[in-house]
Order: C-alpha cells, then structure tokens, then sequence
C-alpha cells in the first residue's frame, strides 16, 4: 500500500511540469499563435530559476525569476512572429535552439551546483494515511498546476475575455473588424505561455532535479507541445495527458525494477505509446478536432491586410 | 516595399539566432588566430613552422556542462593543455550527436583546420571517423570504446568496470538490506560489464547481496535518472550505483536517506551524506601520453584499454564517515586488481540463471569481457533484448 501510494505521488510529480507547460501553450494556440520554443523557455527559465534560487536561497523566487525568464523568451518570440510577421514555425524552432544555447552559456558557473530539497506538503492533510501521502505531499506547483488547469477551463469555456481569445484563434479577420485589438490580444496570451513554460522550467531545475546540468529540460517542451495537440487543445484533456504520461513514466520503471520481463526499450517507449493511443481515441471524431483546433492556428495576421 | 524590407530584417535575425546557438566550436588557446572560418581545401598544405603549436581537437557528445562522462573528456583536454603549454592549441565541440553525417562533418572540418590529432570520445562516432581517416593520412584519429582501428585511427577505452567493482566492495559493506540497485542507461556490453562487476564486487563481500536494475534507455535525462532511482528506493535498495552521465541518482540518494557513487566524476556536491566515494575517470593520463608521442613522432596506431593500474580510474573521494576498515578493504580489493593477485573476473562465475560463463580459476580476457551480454549471479531480471 505504502508503495502505492509512492507510486501515485511519483506519477502526479513526473506530469506537473508537462501539465503548466501545455497549459500554456494552449493559451496561446487558443489564440492562433504556434510557438514550437517551449523547449528553449523552459530551458532559459530553468536556469534562471535556478540561479536565483541558488543565490538567495528563495526557491518561490526561482519561480518567479523563470516566470519573467520565460515571459522575456515569449516577448522575443512575439516580436519576430506578431510585429515582424515571420513565419511561426522557423522562429519557434529558432527560439527552441537559441533557448538551449543561452541557457548553456548562462549556466556555465551554475554546472555542479545543487539546491537543498524545499518544504513539501499541505499541513495536516498529508497526514492522512495512504491519501496523506498520495496526493498531499507534494510541492505547491503541483496544486499550483491543477488550479490552473481549473481556472482555464472557466476563463476558455465561461468568461468574456476566454470567449474574445478563441475568437482571436477562430478568425482574427472579424475579430479586428470588431475592434478588438488581435495582436495585443495574441501578445498577451504568448506572455501568458512564456510564464507557465517558465513556472515548469523552474519546477524541474528549483524542485524535481534540483540542479543544473546543460539539456536539463530533456525535450519535455516539446512532449509538452505534443500534448496540446493531441488532447484537441482541451485543458481537461491536457490534464488527463500530462497525468497519464507521468503515471506511465513511472510505472515502466516499477515494472523493470519488479522484473517484469518485458524489454525496456518497448517499457520506454510505453508513455508515448499509451497518451498518443488514449488522446487519439477520444479525440478520433473528426469533428471533434475541426471544433477545437484555432481555425487559424499558426496563420500570421497583418493587421488590414486582410 | 516596408513590409519586404522587414521581412528580410526578420529573417536574417532568426538565422543569426540559429547560427549562434547550434553546435557550438571553442577555441582555447592564448594566442587566438582568427582563421577558424576558412576550411584549406588540403590539410597538407600548410606545413606547419617549428614554432607553430601542435592543433589538437576533441569532439564530445555531450555539453562540457554535463558534470559526468563529457565533463572528464574535457578535464583530460585541459590536462593536455596545462602540460604542454604553448606547444600545442586545442579545440573542442560539444554536443556533436552520434549520426554518421553530423559526426563525419565536424570531423572533416577539423581536419581541415589542421587539427593534427583529434579524439572521438563517443563510440558512436567510429565509422564517421574511419571514412574521415582515410582522407587525412597524415592526421592522428583517437577513438574511444569502439573496435575499429587504422593506420592513422587507434583506439583507447578504460576499464570503467574495475571502478564499478570496488564502489561493489564498498556498497556490499554500507548496505543494510543487502540489495543494491543500478540505474542503467543503455543495456550494451560495457554497461552490463559494470553491473555485473558491481554486483561480484559487493558479493564478494557480502554473498547474499542482489542487485536490481533499471534500466532508463538514454545516457542523459536527469529528470528519468531521478524517477527510476526513486522506484529503486522504493523497492527497498539501500545503495545505488549509476550508469548515466548526470547526478541526479547521487542527488536523490540523498534526499531519501541511501547511499550512493559518483560516476566518472565526484559528484560528492550532490549528497554529501549519500555519496560513498566515485568511481573517477582520469583521460588526461591517456591524452597527455598520446599528444607527447605525436610531438615526438613516436605515435604508431594501437588499442589500449587502461584501468587502476595505469591511474585512468580509481575510487575516490571518499566520504569522511567511511570506516578505517573499509577502506583497508578497498585498498586491498584494489591491490589485487592492479598485481593481478585478486582479479574481478576470475571463475567459478555463473549468470543469473545457473549457468556457468567462467570455469573454476579460469581468469577472463579482454575477449570475453568485450562480449558480455548476460547478467551474473546476484543480479535481478533479465537482460532486455
């Protein structure tokens, strides 16, 4: 039982930086914008995070570093792709490859550094037997995640301003025509991105592996952009993914170390295999998908030009 | 007209940050010429002057930063450099990745800036040097832990497995639980090598010492380093070894209260309480030989495959609360390796399903070491594949 429980708290762990990641991506697919430099925010928010974290010994304010670090990369991003109307995907990629390199050349003091592991768990509550430790001892960004992955289904789904984003996604045409301000709207929803990339960057580097160590985000920004994707751009959906990403990731593992006699190259790829096969099959209905997906996603919009 | 003239601006801005970050080339050296840019079509051509420094390049798989197996390569570098001074000028590149056509043009390319010996220091990288040596006769290949050799293409490796056994020796004393866990990175020959000496390192200490293995399929992944040792934590091993190029394992170690090793590096930074001692590889012993051969042009193509004996590993940085005791033990375990009185691979060996790979005092050769594809007696599971 107690394994279990370990088990459960390791899989919601392993999915958290996934989760505020996508999360935010989402945001700013929403609103039309593909930004494929997840990977490069989060590795700049990562040691960002880290540095300031291991400077003033505040691990809330790596957070807070890695969110501005990540909102600086998305500003970047925003500049080249919304102001000077580059093609989204090369200045996604650009930014994935130059967020590595900086990141790198940030962290150069930084390698061999390590921070003490932080507070973990609400009061009381993770004192519950087996409950306690499955889902109560956590650091705060996982709750942080799963409030958020709430909050944006009310703001998407409930609230005016969700409503004015996907319609800025749908069809930025009528969405000037009406007078809204498209591209400060698809700014805003890039800073938004860039925070949340820059919340899992620091996660991972200020909490999970507690260290800095060059490539420390080992492609979880794009798992993260995959995610969106394949759960139809729909939060509830993204928190499933992320979750059950995580939870396989881990099994795999326990199976290995329980000796399980499958090879451990098919158990590696099992949490690919697993969230690519589950997202497909509740989102399989084409129309579904033509319901979700920004009609104009990843589509640059010049402001009367159209 | 406007828009056009913005768009060029945009995309020259995102080629300059492309260029800017891909595979970044240092050149160290305090006399810095400027010529890096421009490939001679010949390396032969410039005929180097009695006071021009020998051009010595490494290219690495992985960041400099990686604290573990590129980390040491470049420590060896600068081995190379601290020695020979201004008689020679290295160059290195990080984060080559193993494919044949990424690996044969960084090669290429320096060899054709006159880089007179360079070092591979990533099996995958042999085949892409064996085409490369063929053109440049006249340039020195090193490659490291493959098979392949040339006129112009040696090969060196170390004995990472005779440091696997004595962080075995230590681990067979510090456990509690008698079972130990390795965090395994790619299940090829040298790594179950490791595991396996490991395990006859702890068991010749404690005979009913196992050994549990996960493996994580990637050299490099602090993040999936860290869960497959806390699932090993989990299972009730109390000292973990690892495989991987991070320190994610010692770090964990340390947060749940086990022990663990460093791995080709000290990683006591990491855990001070968890970190037993590391397992350090030293190549500058090996580079520092190799460039001093060529700068007396006595360098001849061979394999070497150096261990404790020669200084290219050993078990250091031991941690304060070890015992007088064990560490006798250690040191005599180590003595045995190096004068051949106690050697690791000595039968009667069996593999973990009873049957019997080395004969009773039948000592193991290179050969046999190359090719182990099976896990010994005290270890867990079975070998994936």
């Amino acid at each position: 039982m107690e394994n279990f429980a370990a088990l459960i708290a390791a899989s919601i762990n392993s999915g958290t930086p996934l989760l505020i990641a996508a999360l935010g991506l989402l945001i700013n697919e929403r609103a039309g914008v593909l930004n494929l430099g997840a990977e490069g925010m989060m590795l700049v928010a990562a040691i960002t995070g880290f540095a300031v974290a291991h400077q003033t010994h505040m691990p809330w304010l790596g957070f807070v570093a890695g969110a501005v670090a990540g909102m600086l990369m998305a500003t970047l991003f925003a500049w080249l792709a919304l102001v000077l109307v580059t093609n989204q995907v090369a200045t996604g990629l650009a930014l994935s490859i130059f967020g590595a390199g900086l990141s790198a050349f940030i962290g150069q003091s930084f390698v061999g550094q390590s921070l003490p592991a932080g507070p973990h768990g609400i009061p009381f509550l993770s004192d519950i037997p087996f409950l306690g430790k499955a889902l109560f001892d956590q650091h705060m960004a996982v709750y942080f995640g799963l409030l958020l992955c709430g909050g944006i289904i009310w703001f998407l789904y409930r609230s005016r301003a969700g409503l004015v984003l996907r319609a800025v996604g749908e069809s930025p045409e009528s969405a000037h025509a009406l007078g809204y301000p498209v591209r400060k709207i698809r700014y805003l929803a890039l800073l938004f991105s860039g925070a949340c990339c820059g919340i899992a960057g620091a996660y991972l580097s200020v909490v999970y592996t507690p260290m800095w160590v060059e490539g420390l985000v080992a492609g979880r920004g794009w798992i993260a952009l995959a995610l969106t994707t394949f759960a139809t751009w729909r939060p509830a959906r993204v928190l499933l993914g992320a979750l059950l990403f995580g939870s396989v990731t881990i099994l795999q593992f326990h199976f290995q170390a329980i000796g399980i006699a499958l090879p451990s190259e098919i158990l590696s790829m099992l949490p690919y295999l697993a969230t690519i096969i589950v997202l497909v099959l509740i989102s399989r209905n084409p129309d579904w998908i033509r319901l979700n997906m920004p009609a104009s996603l990843g589509k640059p919009f010049r402001p009367g030009s159209a | 007209m406007k828009i056009s003239r913005r768009k060029t601006l945009a995309a020259a801005l995102s080629l300059a940050i492309v260029g800017l970050a891909g595979c970044s080339q240092k050149e160290e050296s305090k006399s810095a010429s400027a010529s890096t840019a421009t490939p001679a079509p010949a390396s032969s051509a410039a005929a180097p002057a009695a006071a021009e420094p020998l051009k010595v390049g490494f290219i690495y798989v992985g960041p400099v930063g990686d604290a573990g197996w590129t980390y040491a390569h470049d420590a060896g570098r600068k081995a190379v450099e601290a020695k020979f001074g201004d008689k020679v000028k290295t160059t290195f590149v990080e984060n080559v990745p193993e494919s044949a056509a990424d690996a044969e043009r960084v090669i290429r390319d320096l060899a054709n800036q006159g880089n007179k010996v360079i070092f591979g220091t990533t099996f995958g990288y042999m085949e892409a040097m064996l085409k490369v040596a063929k053109d440049f006769p006249d340039v020195k290949f090193e490659h490291a832990t493959g098979y392949k050799t040339a006129d112009n293409m040696a090969q060196y490796d170390v004995r990472t497995y005779e440091g696997a056994y004595l962080a075995g020796v230590a681990a067979g004393k510090m456990s509690k639980s008698g079972k130990l866990g390795v965090v395994g990175s790619i299940p090829i020959p040298e790594v179950l090598r490791n595991i396996n000496s490991f395990t006859l390192g702890a068991r010749s200490v404690n005979p009913k010492a196992t050994t549990k293995v996960v493996w994580v399929n990637k050299w490099f992944d602090p993040g999936k380093e860290r869960e497959a040792a806390s699932t090993l934590i989990g299972q009730g091993v109390d000292v973990l070894m690892q495989n991987t190029d991070s320190a994610a394992v010692v770090q964990t170690a340390e947060e749940k209260g086990v022990y663990a090793f460093g791995w080709d590096s000290d990683m006591s930074k990491f855990g001070a309480k968890a970190h037993v001692a590391a397992s350090v590889i030293d190549w500058g012993v090996y580079y520092t030989k190799r460039v001093d051969e060529v700068l007396n042009k006595t360098w001849k193509s061979d394999t070497t495959w150096w261990g404790l004996k020669e200084n290219m590993i050993d078990l250091k940085a031991f941690n304060a609360s070890l015992s007088d005791e064990v560490k006798k033990l250690i040191a005599d375990k180590r003595q045995g390796v190096i004068d051949g009185t106690g050697p690791i691979w000595k039968g009667p060996i069996k593999d973990n399903t009873g049957k019997e790979v080395l004969g009773k005092d039948a000592v193991a050769d290179d050969k046999f070491l190359h090719d182990i594809k099976f896990y010994v007696e005290g270890v867990e599971g079975k070998v994936p594949g």
